[in-house]
């Protein structure tokens, strides 16, 4: 590892910084240090946004939302009354990251922007996201992988956090050319068919500032329900977020998002369609269930997590809406 | 390329001149001599390395040199005060919580962390706050015990 090392003051210098050659931005580094000792990483200018002032807020706004910038830490979130008591899914999958170590240094916007955890990308293969031609869970050990949009590489996105945001409907806040703009957090992310060395739209010289979630209705419930293979700290082999309204035994509306099962925190918007309107004692759940991810293309070693991300399914609606 | 970085460590203020790429683990250890903080993985994943910064757990393997610019940092070291162990210490030895001793800095580490937020923390509290350190030897319920035991 040798690299220049910067320590910007401002958003400005630190955006000037990225567009040299081979930059990246540096937070808690719990994820990017590791790549670097790896050499999957091997940049020549390390930008340490810790330097910048007035990123490390949580705000929340009646009638409008929840501001949390980029630099606040994933213990913050887990421990924040306010988040608890407005938004469950956020707190429970803040909660649900890694250990309480690298919950006190890891960031918002470095688990945002975190880099896959395929076997083979973290080791010493060449493939097609670090520029080389094959990808080698395609044919090989895959039961990690994307069951939905994959190709030509087949990751699944790791963040718990993305998975919330997505449900919640919020928005990425990216500093870029001189100014800062909100962008959906389902466009923030991007699937390899349309570039698979990538997972977001980041370009170089830009970088996430903090994140907008829309303030939710007060009747709505949410949850957030992680499955891992080990009791303690694990990426999720499968999550969903949950978010209802019910009214009169109907659940009125419904969004909910996936992890662990796309290279990118996944949306079904026809999912989401057809919890709308449904009668909780009637068997109509049953059937909107049976029905998500029936157009999933799991690999060799993966169709196990059809059923279980239904089962999930199954088990967040009827908490929900109990 | 070199930095210069000011920190508290173990209560003395401390001045290091370093390359950007070191890791707070390897100043402990190999600048510092202060070996009593191990490294395991090196990718944050068994918490041998855990030390107390800011008065919080965190992994030292995951930590830059830049990082820990005005911090304040305690290691296993730093828990013995006037010749005598510290609580921690001596519960994990009294209840049997050490074998190879491998994890143990990072796991009273921790634990102290813990300590210094909750004073009396419940099976799960401790649980929850060791979860990020791996001991291949004990089988983790005496480290409970001697956690549950000891006091700040
Ligand atoms: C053992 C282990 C277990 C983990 N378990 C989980 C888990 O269960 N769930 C989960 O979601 N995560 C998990 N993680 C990942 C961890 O949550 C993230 O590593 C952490 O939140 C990343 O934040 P950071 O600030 O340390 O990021 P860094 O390591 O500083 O950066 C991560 C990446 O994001 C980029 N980056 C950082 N900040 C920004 C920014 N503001 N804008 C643009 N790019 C940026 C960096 O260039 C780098 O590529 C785990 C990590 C480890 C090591
Ligand atoms: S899934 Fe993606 S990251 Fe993993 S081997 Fe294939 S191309 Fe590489
Ligand atoms: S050596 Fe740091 S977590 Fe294993
Ligand atoms: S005592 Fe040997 S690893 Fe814990």
């Amino acid at each position: 590892m040798k690299f220049e090392y910067h320590q910007p003051k401002n958003l400005k210098e630190a955006g000037k910084y990225l567009l040299l050659n081979n930059s990246i931005p540096f937070s808690g580094g719990t994820d990017i240090l590791a790549l670097m000792k790896d050499g999957i990483v091997n940049p020549d200018h390390v930008v340490n946004l810790k330097t910048i002032d007035g990123l490390s807020d949580i705000k929340f706004e009646t009638g409008k939302g929840l501001s949390i910038g980029a630099l606040v830490k994933i213990k913050e979130i887990s421990q924040n009354q306010m988040i608890a008591e407005n938004f469950p899914v956020l707190k429970i999958a803040a909660s649900e990251i890694a250990s309480p170590q690298l919950r006190n240094m890891g960031t918002v916007g470095g688990n945002l922007c975190q880099r896959p955890r395929c076997m083979y990308f973290r080791d010493d293969f060449d493939c097609i996201r670090k520029g080389g031609g094959t990808c080698y869970a395609f044919e090989g050990f895959n039961k990690y992988h994307c069951i939905i949009g994959g190709g030509p590489c087949y990751i699944v996105h790791p963040s718990d956090l993305a998975v919330a945001l997505l449900a919640l409907d919020a928005a990425v806040i990216i500093y870029s050319d001189g100014k800062q703009k909100q962008i959906p957090i389902d466009d923030f992310y991007i699937l390899p068919e349309s570039d698979a060395m990538s997972e977001t739209i980041l370009k170089p010289g830009e970088f996430v500032t903090g994140i907008f979630i829309p303030e939710l209705k007060s009747e709505a419930r949410s949850t957030y329900f992680k499955f891992k293979e080990r009791d303690v700290w694990d990426f999720a082999i499968v999550s969903v977020a949950a978010i209802i309204r019910k009214n009169n035994g109907i659940i009125e509306w419904g969004s909910f998002a996936f992890g662990g099962v796309a290279p990118k925190p996944w949306l079904d918007n026809a999912f989401n369609k057809s919890i709308a309107g449904i009668r909780v004692a009637s068997g109509s759940i049953e059937n909107v269930v049976t029905k998500a991810f029936d157009n999933a293309q799991p690999l060799q070693l993966n169709s196990y997590k059809i059923p279980l991300v239904r089962n999930i399914l199954r088990r967040v609606i009827t908490q929900l809406s109990a | 390329m070199k930095i210069k970085v000011s920190f508290i460590l173990n209560g003395l203020q401390v001045t290091v001149e370093t390359e950007a790429h070191r890791r707070l683990l390897d100043l402990l250890r190999d600048d510092l001599n202060l070996t009593g903080t191990k490294e395991g993985c090196a990718i944050g994943e068994c918490g041998a390395c855990t030390v107390v910064m800011n008065k919080l757990a965190v992994n030292s393997c995951l930590v830059l040199a830049g990082q820990i610019d005005g911090a304040e940092i305690i290691t296993i070291e730093g828990l013995m005060k006037n010749g005598a162990l510290h609580s921690l210490q001596q519960k994990f030895i009294e209840k049997g919580a050490v074998q190879c001793g491998f994890c143990t800095p990072g796991m009273i580490m921790s634990a102290y962390a813990l300590l210094l937020s909750n004073k009396n923390p419940d099976e799960e509290e401790i649980k929850e706050a060791i979860a990020g350190n791996l001991c291949r030897c004990t089988g983790y319920k005496q480290i409970i015990e001697a956690i549950a035991d000891s006091e700040i």
